[in-house]
């Protein structure tokens, strides 16, 4: 009886989740694949074209993976810290908050909101790279599809979480400026690590974007610049760390029960 | 039984006020229950820890028999709230609104989509159905609520003012659908600061002031204790001036040239002061109320509670300096 009660308020959370999105799709699913086309252009055709080959692969081959793997992040962290923080700011939390819904489902719902966002703008991105890179190769399925529903649900906690703090607009806008930014560049997107000088690789590997980034590329190409067991436990690890974080902010109340 | 019991409930906020200073209430079975208090009394704080918005101190809250601490989620269930301000997406349609509210409590979306048309058109917003809940006015979001708060068919439907800025048709029309879903069983709880409004609907009544409960009585109870009324008189008069219309043993004073205000004690009665008007050659034109009746006894009960909790500090603060000394 349960059960069937939470499923229904999980699927109608995250109907309306999807709904909101696809709502406002020039807003949501065009940028990234405008975004990311100049990145190929750019990157790839004019930049890459002089840079030659990067882990054995041509340079646009190599940055495909890290450029779908940074449109999943962005848009899976930004989907739920703004739907999550609206919901905050014009009080229609309210609504989930007085109903039975569980902390465990209305995290699913979010999550589940921004996974599917963050699955859409994968594909529009994949489409668009069909466009600079001719032969796309697919190494390991699984390890793929692993890596990108745990990084999209991974990045949709750490927006939860950050909208659960936030007390104005700009608090959801400093976190992807000055930490995701910096760290989804610095993990190995359009560079491998071996190129960095000396101490550099070894802070490199504190940087938990990379990791997702290398599991993703070898999904695509076979090639990774961390071990990739290591890699699934990083990611695992931090989906842990922030489910069990949203969890106890949401069942205290934090943010939204006075 | 009773629809709602609450025991020793206290709400302190962060930064120490205390808005609650441990409640006791109870709301029978299909009353319909008016709290009353000032701004800042306590009754949003009531209404947000019975629908778990606020997170109590202490004390103890049941509804139907439900405890908020160990059966939260049989006891949401049982509550359909309809909030002060607009807590609506605005951005969704009417009808997503009402139907991810039943959603949320379980209500399958075929059932949530046939009750919608039901509680939409009894509300006269299913012509509204498709728009987005900007657009609509005042009046229109405000039933918009109700028909969400109904959506999965609560026992206990709590209005925290729900006719607040609503023009006194509209009222009129909200105060009949209410009554009639009370008489269909629903029990419910109003907060208002219209007190011609819990009047007109409430049976029973409970006025709060400074996190207390200074009255919890029947409404008829209540007006019973009320002594004085004060009449407005609209006179016609040809051989004397306002100024020097008498009346013994009555208190009047004189609004304007053709109106006179006399206050009226219960033992006295009203003919008294008709056989005077008469013998002067005026005539009384219209006679109504002054102020609602409750509104007086609302003033007093406050008054009264507020010079009790003076003189209870004064007494505690006398008892420590004893004490110190």
């Amino acid at each position: 009886m349960s059960s069937g009660y939470n499923y229904t308020a999980l699927k109608t959370i995250w109907i309306k989740e999807c709904t909101r999105f696809l709502r406002i799709w020039v807003q949501t699913l065009v940028p990234p694949a405008i975004t990311m086309t100049l990145y190929f252009v750019i990157f790839g055709s004019i930049v890459g074209e002089r840079i030659g080959e990067m882990g054995g692969r041509p340079y646009m081959e190599f940055i495909v993976p890290g450029l779908i793997m940074m449109s999943i992040i962005t848009n899976s962290y930004s989907n739920v810290a703004s739907s999550f923080f609206s919901a905050k700011f014009q009080r229609n939390i309210e609504e989930m908050l007085v109903a039975p819904v569980s902390t465990s489902v209305i995290i699913a719902g979010y999550v589940g909101g921004g996974l599917a966002r963050a699955l859409i703008v994968a594909v529009i991105v994949t489409l668009v790279s069909f466009l600079f890179v001719e032969n796309v190769q697919i190494h390991h399925a699984g390890i793929l599809l692993l890596t990108v529903i745990l990084t999209s649900t991974l990045f949709s906690l750490g927006g939860l979480v950050n909208a659960v703090f936030a007390k104005t607009f700009d608090d959801i806008s400093i976190v992807p400026t000055f930490v995701l930014t910096p760290l989804t560049y610095l993990g190995g997107v359009f560079f491998s690590i071996g190129l960095l000088p000396g101490i550099w690789e070894s802070v490199a590997q504190f940087n938990p974007v990379l990791y997702m980034v290398n599991a993703f590329r070898y999904g695509f190409l076979g090639i990774s610049d961390v071990n990739i067991s290591l890699a699934m436990g990083v990611i695992v690890g931090f989906n842990v760390l922030f489910f069990v974080t949203a969890y106890t902010l949401l069942q205290r109340g934090t943010g939204i029960r006075s | 039984m009773k629809a709602l019991s609450i025991r020793g409930l206290r709400k302190t906020y962060k930064g120490g006020f205390e808005a609650l200073k441990g409640i006791d209430l109870d709301v029978n079975e299909g009353d319909f229950f008016a709290l009353l208090g000032p701004n800042g009394a306590g009754k949003s704080t009531t209404i947000g820890v019975i629908a778990s918005l606020v997170n109590k101190t202490a004390g103890s809250v049941s509804v139907f028999g439900y405890d908020l601490d160990t059966q939260l989620v049989e006891l949401k269930r049982q509550i359909g709230l309809v909030p002060q301000e607009f807590n609506f997406n605005q951005f969704e349609t009417v009808r997503q609104i009402v139907v991810n509210q039943a959603g949320y409590y379980g209500v399958a979306r075929s059932v949530a989509m046939e009750r919608s048309e039901k509680y939409l058109k009894q509300l006269g917003l299913w012509d509204k159905r498709n728009s987005a809940a900007r657009m609509l006015s005042g009046g229109m979001k405000r039933r918009l609520m109700i028909a969400r708060a109904l959506l999965h068919e609560p026992k206990l439907l709590i209005l925290d003012e729900p006719t607040a800025g609503v023009d006194i048709e509209l009222r009129r029309s909200m105060w009949d659908y209410l009554e009639q879903i009370n008489k269909q069983g629903i029990t419910i709880i109003l907060t208002t600061h219209y007190l011609e409004e819990a009047e007109t609907l409430c049976r029973n009544i409970a006025i709060i002031d400074s996190g207390e409960i200074v009255e919890n009585t029947s409404i008829k109870r209540l007006l019973a204790t009320l002594n004085m009324e004060t009449f407005v008189l609209d006179l016609e008069f040809a051989n004397i001036k306002v100024e020097d219309i008498t009346l013994d043993g009555f208190k009047h004073k004189v609004t304007d040239e053709h109106t006179i205000e006399v206050d009226v004690e219960k033992s006295q009665g009203l003919n008294k002061v008709f056989e005077q008007l008469s013998a002067q050659q005026v005539k009384v034109m219209s006679m109504r109320n002054k102020a609602n009746r409750l509104e007086e006894l609302f003033v007093k009960m406050v008054e009264k509670g507020r010079a009790t909790t003076a003189a209870n500090t004064a007494a505690k603060q006398a008892a420590k300096a004893g004490a110190a000394s």
